[in-house]
């Protein structure tokens, strides 16, 4: 049970992180991102190739979080001047791309073989039946400290820009704040936060391959922001939880079920779409958010 | 005029075929009120979509505060001074009255992302006088009571409220204000002339367009018209109004 708990802490907690990351680009810059998952992938594979290469892991996330923020910069700066629905195709390109030069680029990455036997933090410090409870207690710490950065942003007049272009960008223009510099500014940010998420999935999987970096990674985040509330830290979290509370909360009635395992699990996915659906219907500013935060283009 | 903030020469701008703005050119005189009239589609919020920097100009030039502007981004214009409103009203829906306003305030410390991380004290006390200040100009609207509301409740009239509210938080030397008037009731327009009289008596330059012909003429101490993207009369108010060459733009030729 205690197993069970850790497992939904690990699993929920990096998620939430992974998914605080989109909900500043989307829920407080208006940014659609549909390829968020790229950044994870890339957080996970430079901090295991570096460490495996003997960099100290602290570095070795650090330069996942820099190489992260640098693409989602990248990707931005080039198509931020565009209408904004251009972002989302190059992001959820990109991010095929990248887990196709992953699955190719096998001397370096093992392909879909994929990597393991890296380093983990302070693993010497506990016995490795142990060592999850250690990494929950981490992961709770690092989305801790996303979560105060966050709120400590959002809440600041840096924060409240953000907010102006989501809502206008026409009106953060006329008003002298340079939009273009800001929503370059939260790709960087909340594409760093992703690759954080992404190495700290690694430590707890301990085996990393292309297929852990598909697509639907993607759209997890994006149901548990909008579930929580676009635009709300707390939300945010609370949906990550909720998601997979709900994910391993089924999992044990598959058992019940006549059909086979595959059948299964996309019936669940069958419930989540059910369960959004009526979430929108009845609550569409989502569990968290505010109703007067959905007057778009009254 | 020795004391020109704004001059615009023979600027153009077409849009496909259409010449929007078609070799338009004005100046504004600092502590000024300049209106803007014309016929629907005589170029008007094109031409302050230009001097504001939002569109750009296919030629001629702007000079606001002795600096060429045409081709400047939008953001940048503004930052020199120069604010306009929009002919529909924006309100950020989302945000609240009093966060519509403090976006508007200028050089805030707090807008640098690691100034909001790193110089909080800093950023608070600045926060503190922008709401003030914000608070001030609210009143000035009739608006301090709904600063709590989101921006998306408040009706028509108000929207247009606000915005000129917000663009005064920026300390605005020119003032672009696009029909003030429309969906403002007649009550709240007389309240508005007023204020619009103030603003200028503390020495802000404005310039107004505007269709309502009895507020543009209460207001205005230069007046231009343009029709079909040009300059068609200008001078003061009462003169422009009874030349023969407005009426026809306006009524049809022929009278």
């Amino acid at each position: 049970m205690l197993d069970y708990a850790i497992t939904i802490m690990l699993t929920a907690g990096i998620y939430a992180i992974f998914a605080l990351g989109l909900n500043l680009q989307w829920g407080y810059a208006g940014l659609l991102n549909f390829g968020h998952v790229a950044f994870m992938a890339i957080g996970a594979y430079t901090t295991i190739l570096l460490s495996l290469n003997a960099v100290p892991l602290p570095l070795a996330i650090l330069a996942g979080m820099i190489l992260a923020g640098a693409t989602g910069g990248l990707l931005g700066m080039a198509t931020l001047k565009l209408r904004e629905d251009y972002l989302a195709i190059v992001t959820i390109g990109f991010s095929e791309i990248l887990r196709f030069l992953l699955l190719n680029w096998s001397w370096l990455t093992k392909g879909s073989f994929g990597l393991y036997g890296f380093p983990r933090p302070f693993q010497d410090l506990v016995a490795p039946q142990n060592y999850n409870i250690l990494l929950a207690v981490l992961v709770l710490l690092v989305l801790a400290a996303v979560y105060a950065l966050l709120e400590i942003l959002n809440s600041s007049p840096w924060g409240r820009v953000l907010k102006s272009i989501r809502d206008d960008e026409m009106v953060s223009l006329s008003l002298g704040k340079n939009a273009f510099h800001y929503k370059v500014q939260a790709m960087i940010l909340g594409s760093s936060i992703a690759a954080l998420s992404g190495s700290l999935l690694a430590f707890y999987l301990q085996y990393i391959n292309p297929m852990n970096f598909q697509p639907i990674e993607t759209f997890y985040a994006w149901i548990m922001v909008i579930m929580g509330g676009s635009g709300n830290n707390r939300g945010t979290i609370v949906g990550a939880f909720l998601l997979w509370g709900f994910f391993s909360g089924t999992r044990f009635l598959e058992g019940y079920l006549s059909f086979g395992p595959s059948a299964a699990s996309a019936t669940r996915m069958v419930f989540i779409g059910a369960m959004l659906t009526a979430l929108m219907l009845y609550r569409p500013q989502g569990l968290m958010g505010r109703k007067e935060e959905l007057a778009i283009g009254r | 005029m020795a004391d020109e903030i704004l001059s615009v020469r023979q600027a153009k701008k077409a849009f496909g075929g259409l010449l929007a703005v078609a070799g338009c050119s004005l100046t504004v005189n600092r502590g000024t009120i300049v209106g803007l009239i014309g016929p629907n589609g005589a170029g008007k919020s094109t031409l302050f979509d230009l001097i504001s920097g939002f569109v750009r100009a296919d030629e001629g030039s702007i000079i606001f505060r002795e600096k060429e502007i045409a081709g400047l981004p939008a953001y940048q214009i503004a930052r020199l001074g120069l604010i306009r409103t929009f002919q529909i009203p924006r309100a950020l829906m989302r945000m609240t009255v009093l966060e519509n306003l403090m976006l508007g305030a200028g050089h805030q410390t707090g807008e640098s992302i690691s100034a909001a991380i790193l110089r909080r004290r800093t950023v608070r006390i600045e926060e503190q006088k922008i709401e003030k200040k914000a608070e001030d100009i609210l009143k000035f609207f009739d608006l301090l009571r709904m600063k709590d509301e989101h921006a998306g409740s408040l009706s028509g009239g108000q929207k247009k409220m606000l915005e000129m509210a917000r663009a005064l938080m920026a300390d605005p030397m020119l003032l672009l204000l696009d029909e003030p008037f429309s969906g403002v009731n007649p009550t709240l327009a007389e309240k508005l002339i007023d204020r619009i009289k103030i603003l200028k008596e503390e020495g802000l330059t404005i310039m107004i367009i505007e269709h309502s012909i009895p507020h543009i003429m209460a207001l205005s101490d230069e007046l231009y018209v343009l029709n079909k993207g040009a300059v068609l009369s200008q001078g003061r108010p009462e003169d422009v109004i009874s030349d023969k060459k407005v009426l026809e733009a306006y009524l049809g030729a022929g009278l």
